[in-house]
Parts: C-alpha cells; sequence; structure tokens
C-alpha cells in the first residue's frame, strides 16, 4: 500500500471519528435545579452532569466576596452578592462539556475559579481519544512499512 | 525540504550585521519590561488589571508559547531585554567595538554548573510558586526584578551571560524546545571554520564581540544553546554563518545523551498537565492547595508535584524502556528516548495555553488603557468587558495540538529508538497514555 493512500486512509478515518454522527440517546428533558455555592475560588459542586434538553435552574450563592458564573459555549451569566441567591435559568441544548467561571473579580485567583458543566455525554473527549489511537496505528504502521 | 539560506537575502543580512535594528528592539523591550516591574509595584493589586500580570501572563506568554518557539525557537532570547543592563556593564559599552581588557571578574562559570540543571531548579522554584506568582502583581515584579538583577550580578562575576546560560528558568526550555523550530543558525563551510585563526566568532575581534552565549558556531550541530543574537554573523571574517529556514525538528534527529536535558522534558511536560489540572481543573481543593503557599495543604501539593515530575513520569518511562538485554546503557537510553517527549512537551504547553489566553485574552485591551488600573483610560478600551474570545474552536484547537504532538514525538520515538537500537513502542504507549490524561483533563 502506498505511503499517500494509507495517509489518505487514516485522513478519511480520522474524519469519521471527529465527526460522524452518533446515535442520540432519547432522554425526556427535565426540569432541574441546581444549588452552587461559590467561594474564593471554588464552587461547590464544581463539576455539573445534565441531560441535553434539560432546562437547567442555577441558585448561586456567594458566600463571601461578589462572584459571577459564566458558562462558556452558552454565553450565559449572573452574579451573586455576599449572602444573597443570584438566578439563572437555561435550556442545555448543546452537548458536550463546558467551563463555567467566575466573571466578576473575585480576588487573586479570580482567573482559575473554574467549574464544570457536562451536558449528555462528552463525546468530543471520546472523539479526541479515538483520534489519538488512530494517530498512533497510523503512525506505527507508517513506521513499519518504512522499515 | 532543502535548507533556505535566509541571509543570503541582503537586506537580511544587512539588518542582522547591524547592531541598531536589534537595539532598538532591545530597548522597547527593556522599557517594557521596567514598566512591568514598577507597574506591579505601584499598580492596582488586582492581577487581571495590571499591566504586569496582564502583559506577562497573558499577551507575552501568549507570543512565547503560541509563535516565538514553535516557530522561531530562541527567537525570544535575540530580543530579551533581561541580560542588557549586564551585558552593557560587563562591556563597558552599549554599541561600541569591544575593548579588549576583560571587565569585572570574568571567571568561567565552574565546570559543574555548565549544565542546565540549575535552569531545572529555577523553573521548578517558580512552577511550585505559580499559583501566587501568575496572579499576584508584586510578587511577578519581585520575580522580573530579581531575574534582572541576578543577570547583573552574574555578568559582573563571570564571563559572556551567564545568566541566559544557565540560570534563566524560561531559557532553560525554550533552548529545549527551539529543537523543533524551523529556525537555525549554522554555519556554511566546516573547513572555513576548521582554518579559522583567533576563531573570533568565539573569542570576538575588533568588530564584535565573542559569543555570549559560550558556544563555538562551528561547532553547532542543534539550537539548544545558541541565543541567535546574531554576534557571530558580526564577527565571522569568512561570511560563514548562515540563519536557515530549515524543516521542523530537524535537530530531534540527534537524540540527546544528557540526563539534565532529558529531565528538562519530564519537568515540562508533567507542569504542563499539572496546571491544566490545578489551574483549570474544577477542583477548588487543588487551587486552595496551590495558592496558600507555606500552609500544610501546600506543602502536600509540593510534595506531589515534585514525585510526580521526579519519580511518576520518569519512572512510568523506565519500566516502559528497560531491557535486561542492551548494549547500550541504561542511562543513554532513557536520555536518547527522552527526545521523543520534546514536541509532545511543547504541543501540551500549547493546548494548555490556548485555554489560557483565550479566555483572558480581553484583559489586554483593558490593561492596555489602564496599565495601573487607576482609572485611567488611554485608548478608550478600559472598561472592555470581558469576554472569552473563540471558545467554539478551543476543544477542537487543543485536541488538533494534543494530537499532532502525539503524531510528532511517535515519529520522533522511531528516530531515537533506532539510534538506541531498541524499540519506540514503550515510549509511544506512554506518549499515548499522556496524551489521553491532557485530553481529560483539558476537554
Amino acid at each position: 500500500m502506498s505511503p499517500r493512500f494509507l495517509l489518505l486512509l487514516f485522513v478519511m478515518a480520522g474524519l469519521v471519528v471527529a465527526f460522524a454522527p452518533l446515535p442520540v440517546q432519547s432522554v425526556t428533558p427535565q426540569e432541574r435545579t441546581i444549588d452552587i455555592d461559590a467561594r474564593q475560588y471554588t464552587y461547590s459542586p464544581s463539576e455539573l452532569q445534565v441531560n441535553k434538553g434539560d432546562t437547567v435552574t442555577i441558585k448561586l450563592i456567594s458566600t463571601d466576596v461578589v462572584h459571577g458564573l459564566y458558562v462558556d459555549g452558552y454565553d450565559v451569566s449572573i452574579e451573586a452578592n455576599p449572602g444573597q441567591t443570584a438566578t439563572l435559568t437555561f435550556t442545555a441544548d448543546k452537548a458536550g462539556s463546558f467551563r463555567f467561571r467566575c466573571n466578576v473579580t473575585c480576588g487573586a485567583m479570580h482567573p482559575f475559579m473554574i467549574g464544570k458543566l457536562t451536558v449528555g455525554t462528552n463525546n468530543w473527549l471520546y472523539r479526541s481519544i479515538g483520534l489519538a489511537t488512530l494517530a498512533i496505528f497510523g503512525t506505527v504502521i507508517s513506521i513499519k512499512q518504512k522499515a | 525540504m532543502a535548507k533556505i539560506e535566509l541571509n543570503r537575502n541582503p537586506f537580511i543580512e544587512n539588518a542582522l550585521k547591524s547592531r541598531y535594528p536589534q537595539l532598538a528592539v532591545f530597548i522597547v523591550m527593556l522599557v517594557g519590561y521596567i514598566f512591568a516591574i514598577l507597574a506591579g509595584l505601584i499598580g492596582t493589586p488586582v492581577g487581571s488589571h495590571n499591566f504586569s500580570i496582564v502583559f506577562v501572563w497573558i499577551a507575552w506568554w501568549a507570543v512565547l508559547i503560541l509563535v516565538a518557539v514553535p516557530f522561531f525557537g530562541r527567537g525570544w532570547c535575540a530580543v530579551c531585554p533581561i541580560p542588557l543592563p549586564g551585558e552593557w556593564l560587563q562591556r563597558g559599552a552599549m554599541l561600541a567595538p569591544p575593548n579588549k581588557r576583560p571587565k569585572w571578574l570574568n571567571l568561567r562559570v565552574p565546570k559543574m554548573f555548565r549544565n542546565i540543571w540549575l535552569q531545572n531548579i529555577s523553573f521548578l522554584l517558580l512552577a511550585l510558586f505559580s499559583s501566587v506568582l501568575l496572579t499576584t502583581p508584586n510578587i511577578t515584579s519581585i520575580v522580573l526584578a530579581a531575574m534582572l538583577f541576578a543577570a547583573i550580578g552574574l555578568s559582573t562575576i563571570f564571563e559572556r551571560r551567564a545568566f541566559c546560560r544557565y540560570l534563566c528558568p524560561v531559557g532553560g526550555f525554550i533552548g529545549l524546545y527551539s529543537q523543533t523550530a524551523p529556525i537555525e543558525l549554522r554555519i556554511r563551510d566546516k573547513q572555513a571554520c576548521v582554518k579559522c585563526e583567533g576563531k573570533p566568532c568565539y573569542n570576538g575581534s575588533e568588530v564584535g564581540y565573542g559569543c555570549p552565549w559560550d558556544v563555538f558556531p562551528g561547532g553547532l550541530t542543534k539550537n539548544t544553546y545558541c541565543g541567535l543574537c546574531m554576534e557571530c554573523i558580526r564577527t565571522c571574517p569568512h561570511d560563514n554563518i548562515a540563519v536557515n529556514l530549515r524543516p521542523f525538528s530537524a535537530d530531534l534527529a540527534k537524540p540527546t545523551t544528557r540526563m539534565d536535558e532529558a529531565f528538562k522534558s519530564f519537568i515540562m511536560l508533567g507542569s504542563a498537565m499539572i496546571y491544566a489540572g490545578v489551574l483549570l481543573g474544577p477542583w477548588g481543593m487543588l487551587k486552595d492547595a496551590a495558592y496558600n503557599v507555606g500552609s500544610n495543604s501546600w506543602f502536600v501539593y509540593a510534595g506531589v508535584f515534585l514525585a510526580i515530575i521526579f519519580g511518576v513520569l520518569p519512572g512510568l518511562f523506565s519500566l516502559g524502556i528497560y531491557q535486561r538485554q542492551n548494549n547500550i546503557a541504561f542511562k543513554q537510553r532513557f536520555a536518547s528516548l527522552s527526545t521523543a517527549l520534546i514536541p509532545l512537551g511543547m504541543m501540551f504547553w500549547v493546548a494548555f495555553s490556548l485555554s489560557f489566553v483565550l479566555t483572558n485574552a480581553s484583559y489586554i485591551l483593558t490593561a492596555l488603557s489602564d496599565p495601573l488600573g487607576l482609572g485611567w483610560n488611554l485608548f478608550s478600551t478600559a472598561n472592555t468587558a470581558w469576554q472569552p474570545m473563540l471558545t467554539s474552536i478551543l476543544a477542537p484547537a487543543q485536541t488538533l495540538a494534543l494530537v499532532g504532538g502525539l503524531i510528532w514525538s511517535a515519529r520522533t520515538a522511531q528516530k531515537a529508538a533506532n539510534e538506541s537500537w531498541t524499540s519506540s513502542m514503550p515510549v509511544i504507549v506512554y506518549c499515548f497514555l499522556l496524551t489521553s490524561v491532557m485530553l481529560w483533563l483539558l476537554l
């Protein structure tokens, strides 16, 4: 098999791994309310799991200074004053893993006050590991061919 | 791909031979550096609104790790302002031709320190305090000032750029990763160097200084210790120095045999993974431990940090490459095969930095208009709202960087394994496992 054909084959396989549609598990959307405590420089809980389509209500309670919560990818945010509760509601209509982070300067480690929201399955992680596996196979085969 | 001699072009050759363009850049950089020190000391203590934090750890870091190192190797070292005041003091001149009489003590660095172990240690020291360093303006200022004064002090004691070559925490990893860059400085004709009397490129002459990096250009085979200062282009009487455009990672075909360089690979690889977990992960306990320097939890964090870098990562690597019967000593194989970790480590840093930089880049506009956080609005951008940039392409870009680094490392492993008469598979599997962990941490 010529090296160019092999490369083409692996690139095609890579595209399939990266972009092929996956069967979607149909789960009835729910309304979820999640209480999150925010303090310098962490959220509790800091890892959230919801299903795609869920209506998510986050009640953010700040226990020390003013904190915010901004969800990457959804571009929605709230701010909570100390001792008060702020509420954010959005529909989790995009699947995947998203960081949520403080968007109000709250102290030195503010840029690293981060949590993680997973909507459905974090397919991109599995696709990426699949790509890494494919890349290794491709490289090993190409090395063996050269040898 | 054949090499292209960039300085065959008369414009480039003249620009490199003249000291003035480089001096102009140096002065801008030095002014920026001193301003960063001052901003950290007198400006707002809020890191995300202080020039020192925003321009050093977001803007400069982004340029360094995403552009300068991958594409220009030690290009940053060519314009870095840190050695300048010390060098001017050492030479007793800014631009004038060298006076042969040595200034100050002009000692040779003791042989036991002529390696990068001190750079490994200085990087680790900063790494252990990085959560404070990256977020606290006056700490950043103190570190920047300490580096400047250390460079000045060493210039008065030792010859050439002892700080850059043996102590700079940044220079160590730039040197390691510069081996992958598509730029190199090499000689054109070996015989011209062999016959050259006085070796002015190394010893200096009436037209220029001897190599500040303590490198004889005639013997250069890797980028690691060439600071691209261009002094040899000015001093070579035979016009024998070329700045070449070359394929990426050309130097990695010649695996290292040095343990200090091998451990540098593990230090960089491990630090990128730990930072991805601690700084970008959702685990508040880790952030608390990393930030509260001096607390019990910080000592545990520091211990785990060092254990991962000096124990877990090299230990697993050693287990993978261990063979009872091999004509090449284990230590030599360890060093040689660790070369494969260089591209992977660099791409780990690229993937980590993409996330950090794109999320915080909007602070650059704010700090540009109000560098001290005093309520100025110099360019009408002081009130720019914080907004992460390009979040939709972040994860694919990180995957591309990490998987690309994995392929690059696997191919490098094969070359290194051929040199060591061993199999590359354990190293490839090792790289795959680390890449999977990094993907999990970042995605």
